[in-house]
C-alpha cells in the first residue's frame, strides 16, 4: 500500500514539478526550505490547487488522474493548517462535530470520544476557540480533523506559528497519534528536529522538484544530500529498551549494530525507542578501545566518505545495517587509512533520546 | 397626529423596503460572492454599474426607469405584449426601481464581509467534507453575519428615504405609490407643517434606532 502522488504547477516563475512514492503507514516528512513548494504540493494532494495537472493514487484508490478529480470535499483526508483556523462561529465542540456529523456513521473509524482523549481536549469542549491557548487550538484542530476518519492525514507545519512551550507541548500528542491510530500522515515541515523525531520517511524537496524520497534513517545519511552534512548532521536509530541497571543506574537499549547504554529512563522494557547521534559526537577508530570513558563503542564497516570541508570529512557507517555518520578531519582518515569496506569501531560520545 | 392618508404612506413604505431588502437579499448575496471571489477583470464592471445609484441623481435613474417600465419602453411594453399592464405608476414599478436604488446598500456590505472570511475558513470545511453549498451556509453566511446585519438595514433604511425616484417612477398615487417622503413634501407644499412634523419626526426616530442597532448588533458579533 503507498501513496502516489506526481503534479505539475506552474504559477508565475514558480513551477512545482513533484513526484514521489511512500508507503501509507506512518509519518512521512516533506522536507524543505521555505518556498520549496511543500505546501503548494499539499495543498494539491488536498485538491485545493486548481489547476493542478497531477496522479494521485492513494493505498489503491486514484483521487486524481488526467480525466478524474476528487474534489477536495470528496477526498478521504484530514488537512491540518499551519495556524489552527477554527471556525470562530462555532464552539469547539462545533468544531470538531464539523466533520464528524457530515461522515455517515457507518464510515466513522475513529472515534470522537477516543480522539477528544488521544489530544487531551476533554476540558475544552464548550468553550469558545477564541480563549484557547496556541497549543490548544492546534489540538482541536488535528481531532477535528482526525474526526473525518481520514485515510490520509496532511499536516502542514502543524508547530511552525507555535512557541517553544506549545510545540513541547503538542509533539507527544503527535507521538501517541502515530502509536494508536494506523492513519498515514503527510507532513511538511522545515524543521529537522521535528523530523528527526516524529518522520518514518522523507520527501526531500529542492526549487518544487523531489530531489530524493525514503527511510528516514536512510535520507539523513545519504551523504549524496544536504541534510548529511553541516553542523547538524545525524542519524536517528531505532532501539528499544533491553534491560536497566540499577547499580549504575543506567538504561540498555538494543539495535541491530550493539547496545547503547544511557543514563536511566524509566521506560518499560521492549519499548521502541528513537535516538540522535550526531556525526560529530561519533568517532572512529581502528580498535576497540580499551581505558576509556565513552560506553557506547560497535564495530561497524565504513561505506562511503564525503568531502565536508577542506579539513573535514563525513563518513557514512554501516552498524549492523544501521547507517551512521561520523564527522571526522581528514588527517583522521588518511591516518586511518579509511576506505569503503573497512571494518572500523565507533564511539558515541553523546546519544539523545528522542521523544 | 396622522390621517389615514399618512398611515397609507406609511404602510406602502414599509412594504416597499421589506419587499425590497428580501429582493435585494435574494439577488445580491450570491453577485456579493461572486464579486468577493472572482478574478476577472470583468469584475470591475459589475462593481461600477453596482455602484452607480451611489453618485446618480436619483432623478437619472428614476428617468431611465421611467422610460424603459413606461408603456413604449422595452419592459412596459414587453408586459403589454404578454397582456399586462405597463409597469410606471404602479407598487411593482417602485419596487423595481428601489431594487436598482438601494443595489450598492446591500451588496457592498456583503462583498466587503465575504472578502474578510478569506479562502481558508471555506477550505478548511471543503477538507471536512462539506459540499460547496454546504459551506457557503454552514461557515460563509454564518461568518458574515455583521455584513449581512449592514446590508438589511442599510437596504430597508434607503429604501425608506429614497424620494428622486418613487416620484419619477411612482407618480405619488395616495394608497397606492404614495411614499413617506413624498406624503411630507405634499404636507410641507400645503402648508401642514404638523403633519409634516409627525412624519418627519417619525422617520427621524426609526433611521436613527435602525442604525444604532446595526452598531450595537456588530459590535455584539465581533466578540462572539
Amino acid at each position: 500500500m503507498t501513496i502516489e502522488a506526481r503534479f505539475l504547477i506552474e504559477r508565475g516563475d514558480f513551477t512545482l514539478d513533484a513526484d514521489f512514492i511512500v508507503p501509507a503507514q506512518g509519518i512521512s516528512a516533506i522536507f524543505g526550505a521555505s518556498g520549496c513548494g511543500k505546501t503548494t504540493l499539499l495543498r494539491a494532494i488536498a485538491g485545493l490547487e486548481q489547476p493542478a495537472r497531477g496522479y494521485l493514487k492513494i493505498a489503491g484508490e486514484v483521487w486524481q488522474d488526467g480525466e478524474r478529480f476528487l474534489p477536495p470535499h470528496q477526498r478521504p483526508l484530514g488537512y491540518v493548517f499551519q495556524e489552527a483556523s477554527l471556525f470562530p462561529h462555532l464552539s469547539v465542540l462545533g468544531n470538531l462535530k464539523y466533520g464528524y456529523k457530515r461522515l455517515p456513521p457507518e464510515a466513522r473509524r475513529v472515534d470522537f470520544d477516543q480522539a477528544v482523549t488521544l489530544l487531551g481536549i476533554d476540558p475544552l469542549l464548550a468553550r469558545r476557540p477564541q480563549g484557547l491557548s496556541g497549543g490548544e487550538r492546534q489540538r482541536v484542530a488535528i481531532a477535528r480533523a482526525l474526526l473525518t476518519s481520514p485515510r490520509l492525514l496532511l499536516m502542514d507545519e502543524p508547530l511552525a506559528a507555535l512557541d517553544r512551550q506549545s510545540k513541547r507541548e503538542i509533539l507527544p500528542f503527535l507521538e501517541r497519534l502515530h502509536e494508536e491510530l494506523s492513519i498515514p500522515v503527510l507532513y511538511v515541515s522545515h524543521a529537522p528536529d521535528e523530523v528527526a523525531r516524529l518522520a518514518d520517511q522523507l520527501v526531500l524537496l529542492e526549487q518544487g522538484r523531489v530531489r530524493a524520497s525514503g527511510p528516514i534513517g536512510e535520507m539523513l545519511t545519504r551523504v549524496d544530500l544536504p541534510l548529511a552534512h553541516g553542523d547538524e548532521a545525524e542519524a536517528v536509530v531505532e532501539a528499544r529498551v533491553a534491560e536497566h541497571d540499577d547499580t549504575f543506574h543506567l538504561t540498555h537499549l538494543e539495535f541491530p549494530g550493539g547496545r547503547f547504554t544511557v543514563a536511566r529512563k524509566d521506560l518499560p522494557l521492549g519499548q521502541p525507542v528513537r535516538l540522535r547521534l550526531l556525526a560529530r559526537d561519533v568517532s572512529l577508530s581502528l580498535e576497540r578501545q580499551e581505558g576509556t570513558s565513552i560506553l557506547n563503542i560497535f564495530p561497524a564497516k565504513v561505506e562511503t566518505l564525503a568531502d565536508e570541508n577542506p579539513a573535514q570529512l563525513m563518513v557514512r557507517l554501516d552498524a549492523g545495517g544501521v547507517p551512521i555518520l561520523s564527522r571526522i578531519t581528514r588527517k583522521s582518515a588518511t591516518i586511518l587509512a579509511l576506505e569503503p569496506g573497512k571494518s572500523v569501531y565507533v564511539q558515541v560520545k553523546t546519544v539523545a533520546l528522542l521523544g | 397626529m396622522l390621517d389615514e392618508g399618512d398611515l397609507a404612506a406609511l404602510w406602502i413604505t414599509l412594504r416597499l423596503a421589506g419587499l425590497t431588502v428580501v429582493i435585494l437579499l435574494l439577488l445580491g448575496t450570491p453577485l456579493a460572492w461572486w464579486l468577493s471571489r472572482t478574478q476577472r477583470r470583468f469584475k470591475a464592471v459589475v462593481e461600477a454599474v453596482v455602484a452607480l445609484p451611489l453618485v446618480l441623481p436619483p432623478t437619472v435613474l428614476g428617468f431611465y426607469l421611467l422610460v424603459a417600465l413606461g408603456p413604449n419602453g422595452p419592459v412596459g411594453g414587453l408586459m403589454m405584449t404578454l397582456g399586462g399592464e405597463p409597469l410606471a405608476f404602479t407598487f411593482a414599478g417602485l419596487v423595481i426601481g428601489s431594487v436598482f436604488y438601494s443595489l450598492p446598500f446591500v451588496v457592498q456590505p456583503l462583498q466587503g464581509a465575504f472578502a474578510a472570511i478569506g479562502r481558508r475558513p471555506m477550505e478548511v470545511a471543503a477538507t471536512l467534507g462539506a459540499s460547496p453549498l454546504d459551506r457557503f451556509f454552514t461557515v460563509a453566511v454564518p461568518l458574515a453575519r455583521p455584513g449581512f446585519l449592514t446590508a438589511v438595514v442599510l437596504g430597508f433604511a434607503h429604501t425608506v428615504g429614497e424620494f428622486g425616484v418613487v416620484l419619477m417612477i411612482g407618480g405619488n398615487i395616495p394608497g397606492e405609490t404614495q411614499v413617506l417622503s413624498i406624503a411630507i413634501y405634499d404636507h410641507v407644499e400645503a402648508l401642514e407643517y404638523g403633519h409634516a412634523h409627525w412624519l418627519a419626526g417619525g422617520l427621524l426616530l426609526l433611521s436613527f434606532l435602525l442604525l444604532l442597532a446595526v452598531y450595537v448588533l456588530n459590535r455584539r458579533f465581533k466578540v462572539a
